[in-house]
């Protein structure tokens, strides 16, 4: 009995689920906002496509439970879980029907149910056709689970890359025609889509790719290995004096819109390092940072512009004003938190950061500060009447302070700060135990990561002109630390990393930005379950997430 | 040999001491402030009666929320970010219920049968998000280093906010309004009290009251207690730790879907963000209390919610501070983080200090 039950067990449980989700997914609307994007011009929009990769998804994952995997059985308990998930969104289409679910469920239209859920063949055949995709789907799947795995990779990457290519379409487009021959966008772009030719080429190119890498790559990789040292270090010399040239001049390459999203990922790089040294460096888990950006933009506002304190001085005078404020809040509220640990601080410093915002937002210091109004008219940047005003002129200044920031946190992370705080880090008891003065090397934690919080103060205030107290709520470290984490805690380039991935997508998906923090989400809850150590995480903290799980780590 | 005192004056550090002239320049400030509100006499005592009730109010709802937070921290030592969404989940969701029955004009022949049904709604539901949550999220990550499960809370608490956000929509929904808890009981010497404000607290109470009796009196009471004291042992005594974790975020779960219908039928309305700043006084609420111990989330919400709708005009007041109210957030942290800085295992906490929080 248990034999034969084997054979569709695991598809139903897999597609219960499946069908929960993609039911979900049907009624918060996103099916139907992505049907308007087209990803292969008058072929598949992106809401179908999303609608199928789910599906597929969910007989993969049915296939692979599958126990034993008999190639019989993984094909049956993949068709068992597409026909599960079908039926679910049966059953809402029949619910839709018959009962009016727009009173509660604001997304569940008529053509969401009866058009798109059946691709786009209403009535009752419209349902037949959904079982019979749900099947094919499950014996497609399950017939690509039992191909030999070089295959599948090559297949999913491909499928992926031009999946990725038509949903960052408008972003490409810019990027293709500013700089490359116009019979490349031609070929592979029209006004709506990527075109068919275009979706196969992009899916040759990168099977192609993948497979040659396959080939040739472990020669490459020794190759790289015996080059003698000296010879190593200039090649990468010259990859880094290729990258530099490549940032300085991509603002005027890409367009507008791309520098203001590299801005924005840019200042997030800046107040992401400056909160590794205190998190990851140091780990102190510090949920009010907010505060220090908030210190530094406020200090500038109120220097340069001719509101509230009318003195009117330059920027550059701001910079150092703003960081010395920043440095001396940073010990102060790190002063009465030293004794905390752990969860502790997290909630004490959050409460540290919540009472500066309120502070400033209160009408009682609105003639300091200006409340909730703000204060407007802060000054730009400018060198011998080179104005930064835009974002393609702010990025520079950006792109400074990150050099400055990155060369500073990487000196520090070896020196003699940089090891006490990593032996903090690890065990603050042995490490005071072996003489490291607490006190001061938490501070110096506080203070630097203070500081270049304060930094990016400055450029965000100076880059948006007027500053409110809304923009520097919780979210905001929220945000920070998610995306040192996401990166990888304690990496450099971790956080650059997760800044992109977190800040600087969602960005670019602005269309989408319904569902833009249900992803951010999602991405957040996956990750630490499946890659807890982050994208490009820092080689210590990887082998100390791998080697002892089993017991509680220190706080 | 050295007495006590010597010992004591050895271990005192210069941050002490810094530490105790900002408190007791604060507590200074404080008794300073009130003693001019009170001189300056712009309060009746009835208006003070008033900020009583309405204060004790809301830190009911506080202390349900609460005891969310301080079960789970008591089991799994970690803070739940997404409570506040389970809190929201169950009102929101519930809402629908209501409307439906305003409609159908059922609110008007049967008020209580529908508050009943929908206090049951919202509490399956929030029961049903907690349950899950912990499920889905939580339990692969039992023996992670702490920033993982923070972070994966953080992350939990986004998507379930914004999936309610596309599931019911952005907007602000208004709640119907139940007509008896409309108007005011007319104490004595002028004293009145608003029935809203009666009935959240009795009810509050209620199901406090229900759920502590739960945790002291039952064999699954026993087990989530036994758990939070110690995990292993438990496990060694025969608790099943896994059932006995999901129960925990239950129990939690439904003082939450309880606590977000008293919010929702004293402000009116519910949307998707509507648990965020409760949770974060909730949290608060349970830290004052001392975070881990049930009674002190209790004491916690209440003292929190007299604070809130005293302090401003008590504290304040006095200086001539423009709008008071509005720092009343503020002093709600302030006090969350005096209590860490000079009491960090709170009001009621003593476990804790042990176990190096």
């Amino acid at each position: 009995m248990e034999q034969i039950r084997a054979i569709w067990r695991y598809g139903i449980k897999v597609g219960i689920i499946g069908g929960i989700v993609l039911v979900l997914m049907a009624l918060i609307g996103m099916i139907e906002v992505f049907t308007q994007r087209q990803v292969i011009a008058d072929i598949i929009s992106m809401g179908h496509a999303l609608y199928l990769a789910a599906g597929l998804f969910i007989c993969y994952m049915a296939a692979k439970r599958t126990t034993p995997a008999k190639p019989l059985w993984i094909i049956s308990n993949s068709i068992f879980a597409g026909l599960t998930t079908a039926f679910f969104l049966v059953l809402l289409i029949i619910l839709g029907r018959n009962v009016n679910l727009r009173m509660m469920f604001i997304n569940a239209s008529d053509l969401l149910l009866n058009n798109l859920l059946t691709f786009g063949v209403e009535g009752n055949s419209g349902i037949l056709l959904l079982l019979y995709v749900g099947m094919f789907t499950g014996l497609i799947t399950g017939c690509f689970y039992l191909l030999p795995k070089i295959v599948r990779t090559v297949i999913l990457w491909s499928l992926a890359g031009s999946a990725f290519a038509g949903v960052l379409q408008e972003l490409i487009r810019p990027i293709l025609t500013n700089n490359f021959p116009d019979a490349i966008s031609e070929w592979l772009l029209t006004s709506d889509g990527l075109t068919m030719r275009g979706a196969l080429s992009i899916f040759i190119f990168i099977a192609l790719a993948i497979i040659s890498w396959s080939i040739k790559g472990a020669g490459i990789k020794q190759g790289w290995q015996g080059l003698p040292k000296k010879q190593q270090s200039t090649w990468r010399t010259i990859g880094t004096i290729i990258l530099l040239a490549i940032i300085l001049v991509a603002p005027w390459r890409l367009g507008l819109f791309m520098s203001e999203v590299m801005t924005i990922v840019g200042l997030y790089v800046l107040l992401g390092l400056g909160l590794n040294i205190v998190v990851g460096y140091a780990g102190l888990l510090d949920l009010g940072y907010v505060a220090f950006f908030a210190i530094g933009a406020y200090v500038t506002a109120l220097i340069t512009s001719p509101e509230i304190m009318n003195l009117n001085w330059s920027l550059w005078a701001a910079i150092p004003f703003a960081i010395f404020f920043g440095i001396l809040a940073g010990v102060l509220l790190g002063v009465p938190v030293l004794k905390m640990r752990g969860d502790y601080l997290a909630i004490a410093t959050m409460g540290f950061g919540e009472i500066i915002r309120l502070l400033v937002l209160s009408d009682a210091l609105r003639p300091f500060l200006g409340g909730s109004q703000g204060i407007g008219k802060i000054a730009k940047a400018q060198v011998l009447g080179f104005v930064f005003k835009g974002p393609q002129e702010i990025y520079y200044l950006i792109i400074a302070g990150c050099i400055l920031v990155i060369f500073v946190s990487w000196r520090l992370k070896d020196s003699r700060i940089g090891r006490a705080w990593k032996a903090m880090r690890e065990d603050e008891d042995v490490a005071q135990a072996m003489g490291i003065n607490l006190v001061s090397n938490k501070l110096l934690a506080f203070g630097t990561g203070a500081g270049f919080a304060a930094l990016s103060g400055v450029i965000f205030g100076s880059k948006i002109g007027s500053i409110y107290p809304h923009s520097f709520n919780i979210m905001v470290s929220i945000n920070i630390v998610c995306l040192i984490i996401f990166g990888g805690i304690g990496s450099i380039p971790g956080v650059i990393v997760g800044a992109a991935a977190l800040i600087g997508l969602p960005e670019l998906l602005r269309e989408f930005a319904e569902y833009r923090f249900l992803v951010y989400g999602i991405a957040l809850v996956v990750m630490m379950l499946i890659r807890p150590e982050g994208l490009w995480p820092e080689e210590a903290h990887k082998r100390e997430l791998h080697k002892g799980n089993a017991k509680e780590a220190p706080g | 040999m050295q007495t006590k005192f010597q010992r004591w004056k050895e271990s005192i550090t210069a941050t002490d001491i810094v530490m105790w002239v900002i408190g007791f320049a604060l507590l200074v400030l404080i008794i300073f402030g009130s003693i001019l509100t009170l001189r300056a006499g712009r309060y009746t005592p009835v208006q003070w009666f008033d900020f009583v009730i309405y204060g004790l109010a809301q830190g009911s709802i506080y202390a349900l929320v609460a005891m969310g937070y301080t079960l789970v921290y008591g089991v799994l030592r970690m803070i739940n970010f997404a409570h506040s969404e389970v809190f929201m989940s169950g009102p929101f969701t519930a809402y629908y219920v209501a409307a439906y029955f305003y409609r159908s004009s059922l609110l008007e022949s049967h008020p209580v049968i529908c508050l009943i049904i929908v206090f049951i709604v919202s509490m399956s539901i929030s029961t049903l998000i907690a349950f899950l949550l912990e499920r889905i999220a939580y339990r692969p990550l039992r023996n992670a280093p702490r920033l993982i499960p923070l972070i994966t809370a953080i992350g939990a608490s986004f998507t379930l906010m914004y999936l309610f956000r596309g599931l019911y929509g952005t907007g602000f929904q208004a709640y119907p309004v139940w007509k008896i808890f409309d108007g005011k009981w007319a104490l004595f010497q002028g004293l009145e009290i608003g029935k809203m404000q009666l009935f959240v607290i009795f009810a509050a109470a209620l199901v406090m009251i229900a759920l502590y009796m739960f945790i002291q009196r039952t064999r699954i009471g026993k087990a989530v207690r036994s758990v939070s004291e110690d995990k292993e042992a438990a496990s060694l005594m025969g608790v099943d730790i896994d059932k006995t974790i999901s129960i925990t975020f239950i129990i939690g779960g439904a003082a939450a879907g309880a606590a977000g219908v008293l919010y929702a039928l004293v402000f009116k309305q519910v949307f998707f963000m509507m648990g965020f700043i409760p949770g974060i006084k909730a949290f608060t609420a349970a830290v004052l209390g001392g975070i881990g111990n049930i009674p002190g989330a209790m004491l916690g919400g209440l003292l929190l919610g007299l604070l809130e709708s005293i302090g401003p005009a008590l504290f304040l007041d006095g200086y001539n501070v423009v709008a008071p109210y509005q720092l009343k957030d503020a002093i709600a942290f302030l006090v969350l983080v005096l209590v860490l800085i000079f009491r960090p295992t709170g009001l009621l906490g003593e476990r804790l200090a042990v176990k190096k929080a």
